[in-house]
């Protein structure tokens, strides 16, 4: 039975399956699909299963390796897309209500990368709408339930993304991360998650969010796998004049798991709230790291405490801005109250928009009004630049940074809807990274005494994503999972 | 910090968003909240500290643009095919002049 061979799979597992024969891509693809299916009911990871394109995909990768053609670094390997990245022909809700039925036009670059390089997208993954959100309970389409604990959240933004490799239905996944999207949710689910250094990653056909903190990045149960992934994604687009030219390098081929002599810092700041239960395991964590070689020393990142309130300047200002096109004029939905320009304006977007979504559209337009850009918006720009000199600061004493990814594991459903500012406290470990634009990830870490998964952050300076992935690859070797 | 309701309601205009009156109260609790915190910034100086509008890093030359060349668009066909309301080749919306 293929079937139950899909939930434990690595992409190097998927490539020795197909090359001995075991299974061809089309038999895989069908068996995640009907996996996908079956586990949706208990946890709703998916908006939108894509069996045609999937099976597609699938038969070009069987037919190149009849042909014996390279079929590409992710061939055959089911993957799942975050339902803010654009799918060709595949609806695109972005978890809204505004765009319940939207069917993209084009691809987005990283979707064009994945199917080049082989890989079989089974499927749109569910997620906090258009991204916001620490628990994915702003989804128009439902929560997801966290596959290690049922009754509670996968995290968020992109909880679908990490849930559909929690449960096994995806073999990897991808992502977007403003503040956090991607870390928090992975250590809720307990697997890897990337956050690569801003401008990494095309974000091209990406919905915009935030445009000076949304990254694209990916999902997976090793390091290794996520290190694939990155590099097939990773590399300069035309199409996104942000995205960077440096070069890409071969990830894989340097995780040799020799950490010796790497200094890493822990920032003060972030252990101090810090409770018991998570702060033991992720010393546990750092003890490991010593042993490997790892010399480990107190820093500081002093502006730490005001990172919530810079990035929810930031991040709704320019959200209030990228969500004014959903106006009932070209994205499917409008409302039926549209008698003159201005009503059908105001009321698909008072109809269309979920309570988070509406908060934030109302606080950025607030901060960027007249009279307040000073106060808050270039403010907090000022203080972006003090938590990235932080950051720049640190990397000249230390190789890389460890620290938690959240003050609490995965809470339950329902829990903290209702008190939005506490839901927003709740990204505190994560935003800093995005508002530097280092790279960053969670990497699982161990379990608290009731079986949540707990992860640890590793954060390094700008494109050293080989150095994040070399010291995750080595802890993972040390046993890192097992807590 | 407080948002008054009237407040709330003259920034819903600005954002183009129609609010219930149970939105209203919600929204101008809410706001209030998240800007009390947000007031914490102004324990730093930031008198000196250059404004960070995007990611800066040695990254030669990122922010650039592609070169001026033609190439296909998607095609109004294909553009309106997500419209709610289209003909003729447009996007149909209420009327905007009275005659």
């Amino acid at each position: 039975m293929i079937e139950s061979l899909v939930p434990s799979l690595t992409i190097a597992e998927v490539h020795a399956g197909l090359r001995s024969g075991r299974y061809s891509a089309v038999e895989l693809a069908e068996a995640a699909l009907l996996h996908g299916e079956k586990q949706n009911s208990a946890t709703n990871a998916f908006l939108q299963f894509s069996p045609e394109r999937a099976i597609a995909a699938a038969r070009r990768v069987d037919q190149k390796l009849a042909d014996g053609i390279d079929p590409g670094a992710l061939a055959g390997v089911p993957i799942a897309v975050k339902d803010v990245i654009l799918t060709k022909g595949v609806r695109t809700t972005c978890g809204s209500k505004l765009l319940a039925s939207y069917i993209p036009p084009y691809d987005a670059t990283v979707v064009e990368r994945l199917e080049e390089a082989g890989g079989v997208i089974i499927g749109k993954t569910n997620c906090d709408e258009f991204a916001m959100g620490s628990s994915n309970e702003n989804s128009a389409f439902g929560p997801v339930h966290n596959p290690r604990a049922l009754d509670r959240v996968p995290g968020g933004s992109s909880g679908g993304s990490a849930a559909a490799v929690a449960q096994g239905t995806a073999v990897v996944s991808l992502g977007s991360d403003t503040g956090g999207s991607i870390r928090q949710p992975a250590s809720f689910c307990g697997v890897v998650g990337v956050t690569p250094t801003y401008g990494r990653v095309s974000r091209y056909g990406l919905t915009a969010f935030a445009s000076s903190l949304d990254h694209i990045g990916p999902f997976a149960r090793t390091v290794r796998d996520a290190a694939t992934l990155l590099r097939v994604i990773a590399g300069r687009d035309p199409l996104d004049s942000t995205s960077a030219f440096a070069p890409v390098p071969d990830y894989g081929s340097q995780l040799d798991g020799n950490v010796r002599g790497l200094r890493i810092g822990l920032p003060r700041e972030y252990f101090t709230e810090l409770p018991a239960e998570s702060g033991d395991l992720i010393m546990r964590g750092v003890d490991k790291l010593k042993k490997l070689g790892c010399e480990v020393r107190e820093i500081s990142l002093p502006t730490t405490k005001y990172a919530i309130s810079c990035y929810y300047i930031i991040c709704t200002a320019e959200a209030s801005s990228n969500l004014a096109r959903y106006d009932g004029v070209r994205y499917t939905m409008r409302s039926d109250d549209a008698g003159t320009l201005s009503d059908m304006y105001r009321s698909t977007r008072g109809e269309g928009f979920g309570a988070e979504c509406k908060r934030r559209i109302m606080l950025g337009t607030y901060v960027l009004s007249a009279g307040y850009y000073e106060a808050y918006y270039l403010k907090a720009q000022k203080v972006r630049s003090l938590i990235a000199r932080d950051y720049t600061d640190a990397f000249a004493q230390v190789d890389a940074i460890v620290a938690p990814v959240s003050p609490f594991p995965a809470f339950r459903i329902g829990e903290k809807i209702d008190d939005p500012m506490a839901m927003y406290l709740s990204d505190i470990y994560t935003i800093t990274g995005d508002l530097a634009g280092i790279p960053c990830m969670s990497i699982p870490c161990g379990n608290t005494a009731e079986g949540l998964p707990v992860g640890m952050q590793i954060l390094t300076k700008h494109f050293d994503e080989t150095g994040m992935f070399r010291l995750a690859d080595a802890f993972e070797r040390a046993g890192g999972f097992a807590g | 910090m407080k948002l008054t309701e009237d407040e709330v309601r003259y920034v819903a205009d600005l954002a183009n968003l129609r609010l219930t009156e149970d939105e209203v109260r919600r929204m101008s609790a809410d706001l209030g909240a998240i800007l009390t915190h947000i007031e914490t910034l102004n324990e730093l100086d930031t008198k000196d500290v250059e404004p960070m509008a995007q990611v800066l890093y040695d990254a030669g030359e990122t922010a650039t643009l592609r070169e001026d060349v033609e190439r296909p668009g998607v095609g109004a066909e294909t553009a309106l095919a997500n419209a709610p309301l289209a003909g003729a080749g447009y996007f149909k919306v209420p009327k905007v002049i009275e005659r």
